[in-house]
Order: C-alpha cells, then structure tokens, then sequence
C-alpha cells in the first residue's frame, strides 16, 4: 500500500527533517550574505531548490503517465503516483513564485517581472492546476485514470511550447534579463554548497511527501471503497429498493 | 482517403447543425462583437490604445468564443444519446475528431472574418501585409480547434464539460495566443518578416496538438 517500507519511510522522514534544520542554519548564518543584495539573497537557498523540485515533479507525472499508458507498465500505482507528484509540483511552483516575488520586492523593487521564467512558471502553474482539477472529478477508476494521463501528457508537451515562446517574445522585446549568468558565475563556495545542500534536502522532502500523499491516496480509496460497501449493505437489509435500477451508480 | 472522407462526414453533421440551429451565428458571434465593444470601454478609446493593442484583444476574443464553440461542440453530442450513436457508427475515432475539431475551426474562421471587420471599423486598425495575417489566424484557428476538441472529449467523459474546459484550455493554449498576437502586430505594421517565425511557431503548435488528438481522441471517446 505504500511506496516506501514504513520504516525506510520513517528514516527518511528524519533525514528531511535534519537536512532542512542543517540547511536553515547554514542558510540563515553558515552562509555569508551577498556583497550586493545583503540578506535578501538567502532567499535563493529556498526558491531555486523549489523550483527544480517542481520541475522534478512534473517530469514524474509525465513519466508515471507514460507508463500508465503503456499496456505493459499499466497500474493503478503509476495513476496515484502521477496525481500526488503534480499536487506536490503545484505546491513548490506556487512556493517558488511566492519567494521569487518576495526576493523580487527589495532585489528588483517590483513584486514580479515579465521575465521569461517567471512567466512560464506561471503558466505551468495554471496549466496543472488544471490537471488537478481534472483529478478531483469523480468517475470509475479506470477511465478517470487515463483522462488524467492523457491530460497530463498534453500538458507536459505544451511546457516547452510556452517555455519557447516567451522567450522569445521577452528576449524581442526587451534588454538582458535580470539573470545575468554572468552575476551568477562569481559565488562563494559556502553558498554554492548551501545552495547544493538545499537541492538535496528538498529533494529528499519531495521523496517522503511523494509517499505520505501516496498513502494518503491509498486510504481515501478503500474508505471510498468501504463507505459505498456499508451504503448498499444498509440499503439491502432495510427496506428492499421496488426498482432494482435504483441501487445502479447514476451516470 | 477514407480518413478524409470520414472525417468531411462528421464535419458537415456538426455544420449542418450549427447551420440549422444558428447558436453561432445569433449567440457565439454577438458575444464576440460585444468583448469587442467591452474592451472599448475598459480601455480608453480616444488615445490610440485600442489601435495598439488590437490585435491582442482580438485573439482574447477569439479564444473566449472558441471556450463557447467548444462547449457547443460536445453540447450537440450529449443531447439524445447522439454520443453513442457517434461511437456506434463505426466511423474510426481519428476521423471524428478530425472533423469535430474541423468543424470548429470552420466556425472559429467564419467568427474570425466578422470579428476583423469589427476590429477594423471599431479600433481603427489599417491592415499591413495580408498574407502573414490570413496565414497566421488559419494555423492559430487550428491549433485552438484541435486543442479545444481534445480536452472538450476530456471534460465531456468527466461529465464537467462548463467549468473545467477554461481552466484546461487557456494554459495550454497561451503560446497560440503570444505567437497570434505578435504574428498579427507584426503584419499590422508591415513588417513580415518579424512574423514568420512566429507563424512557424503556430503551424508547430497546430501539427502537434492535431496528431495528439488523432491519437487519444479514440480512447477518450470510449470513456465519455
């Protein structure tokens, strides 16, 4: 029922738990502040670890969607998988947006910038939160698990479309981007290691979110399941329906 | 060639259709026209911002009435049971959603026209280079068709068709909307070349979405 053994789960819990205390230290006072954007630049140990955790999750619903689709692979695990990957990558994509416009308020002296990444991030954010509420439609099983793998698949075809696009429409229309590479290449070796150790602890947080919220799905299910058991076992023994089409799930 | 023909067959039904009940005509097309004049008043009419803008407000629009004609499209199949006589017919998926996404954009081309003449007379926009402008809104109508029809099978065997076909569609399809406008603008000011590559951009878009609808679009309709 879950993807992790309990106690590997368990272990792992810790070690996220560890690794982000670490990383809170080290982020706050391990690593100096920036010469230019002072303390406002620590904010980078939280925002580019969300953001390649988002990406990480949306290429997962990808993957699992692809091996729900495939005969071969096919398992109700790859359609759990997908839908608690993409909730976990809409979560760390609003995260990433969120920290990029309070880094951005002292750092640029605007709340956003129509920059190409920012802009994309926002439209990937959307584009699964359509997936997600496309998940949260009820129907038989099967069929809503191929809608959402379809789904997903189309979504995932689209993010280099629009990735493409806006920068191409920002980089016609504008000068340089605020992400220089060139301002990046001189970084200190504690923040460099902050910043790999923050990518690190938020990869091993996405891995034990991944398998509490696929727990979390498996137990829905059954009390799903159990609830609609107790429903037609109550209906049977009370009063027997006159029409036998009654008990019949409506479409 | 049977592909073809099947598919101008489901065309021509959901055509004939709209022909006969006219909720394009008298209820997509009035919205339309009335986003346009919205649009006027949200915006300041007098200072040449709707000239500059006009292309932009135009795909908006477009892509609002696409949300209706998408809609309307699966509406036609969920009355009487007509959607299983559709996957009774033994007519090969492909081809029903070629033509339904067809049909579409025949109603999206057709709105398009009036909606150009509206911007026209309303924003006071003078056409540049025409052919950039007619190739661009025929690979963007396209591109919105097919992506439309495939998630309007999506949100139909969800049995959620109103609410949740915006909240899909618009994400995807913003590209088609960046590359249309500025493919548009850049016409407008007669400057073709500038509007090439996004042109490319649009014909990618309409290959792409239209092949992956060809594929899906069977194992979806089995579910709705």
């Amino acid at each position: 029922m879950t993807l992790l053994k309990p106690a590997v789960a368990r272990a792992l819990g810790w070690a996220t738990l560890t690794s982000l205390v670490v990383l809170s230290l080290f982020g706050l006072w391990g690593a100096p502040a920036d010469d230019v954007q002072s303390d406002a630049q620590r904010l980078m140990y939280l925002h580019v670890p969300a953001a390649w955790i988002a990406y990480l999750a949306f290429a997962v619903t990808a993957l699992a969607s692809g091996l729900w689709l495939w005969p071969r692979t096919r398992s109700i695990v790859w359609d759990r998988v997908a839908g608690a990957s993409a909730e976990l990558g809409v979560l760390f994509t609003g995260i990433t947006l969120l920290m990029g416009s309070l880094w951005g308020r002292p750092v640029w002296g605007v709340w956003w910038a129509w920059d190409a990444r920012l802009v994309t991030t926002a439209v990937l954010f959307f584009l699964y939160l359509g997936y997600l509420a496309l998940r949260r439609v009820p129907g038989n099983p099967e069929a809503r698990a191929r809608r959402c793998a379809i789904a997903a698949l189309i979504a995932f075809v689209d993010v280099p479309i629009v990735h493409f696009s806006v920068t191409w429409w920002r980089t016609l229309h504008q000068e340089a981007t605020v992400f220089d590479p060139e301002l990046k290449a001189n970084i200190h070796g504690v923040m460099a290691f902050t910043l790999w150790f923050g990518v690190l602890a938020f990869t091993l947080l996405y891995v034990y979110l991944l398998d509490r919220r696929y727990r979390l799905e498996c137990l829905q299910e059954g009390l799903e399941d159990r609830e609609l058991e107790r429903a037609i076992e109550e209906r049977v023994r009370g009063s027997q329906p006159k029409d036998p089409v009654d008990v019949a799930p409506g479409r | 060639m049977s592909l073809v023909r099947e598919a101008s067959l489901v065309a021509g039904k959901d055509l004939r259709i709209e022909a006969r009940s006219r909720v394009t005509a008298e209820q997509i097309l009035p919205f339309g026209l009335v986003v346009l004049l919205l649009f006027a008043f949200a915006l300041d009419p007098d200072r040449g911002v709707l000239r500059d803008v006009a292309p932009g407000l135009f795909w908006v629009t477009v892509l609002l009435a696409a949300l209706l004609a998408v809609s309307r499209s699966f509406a036609i199949e969920a009355a009487n049971g007509a959607r299983d006589g559709l996957r009774l017919s033994g007519l090969d998926p492909a081809a029903i959603f070629l033509g339904k996404a067809a049909a579409v954009a025949v109603e999206l081309l057709a709105l398009e026209a009036v909606l150009s003449v509206g911007v026209i007379v309303l924003f006071d926009v003078a056409l540049g280079s025409i052919a950039p402008i007619v190739l661009g809104a025929f690979l963007a109508t396209v591109g919105i068709a097919a992506t439309g029809t495939l998630y309007g099978v999506l949100a139909a065997s969800s049995g959620a068709r109103e609410t949740l076909v915006p909240v899909l569609l618009l994400p995807v399809v913003s590209p088609v909307l960046l590359a249309a406008t500025r493919a548009w603008e850049a016409a407008i000011d007669d400057v073709p070349s500038e509007s090439w590559p996004w042109i490319g951009l649009l014909a990618i878009f309409a290959v792409l979405y239209t092949s992956i609808g060809t594929l899906a679009f069977g194992s979806l309709l089995e579910e709705a």
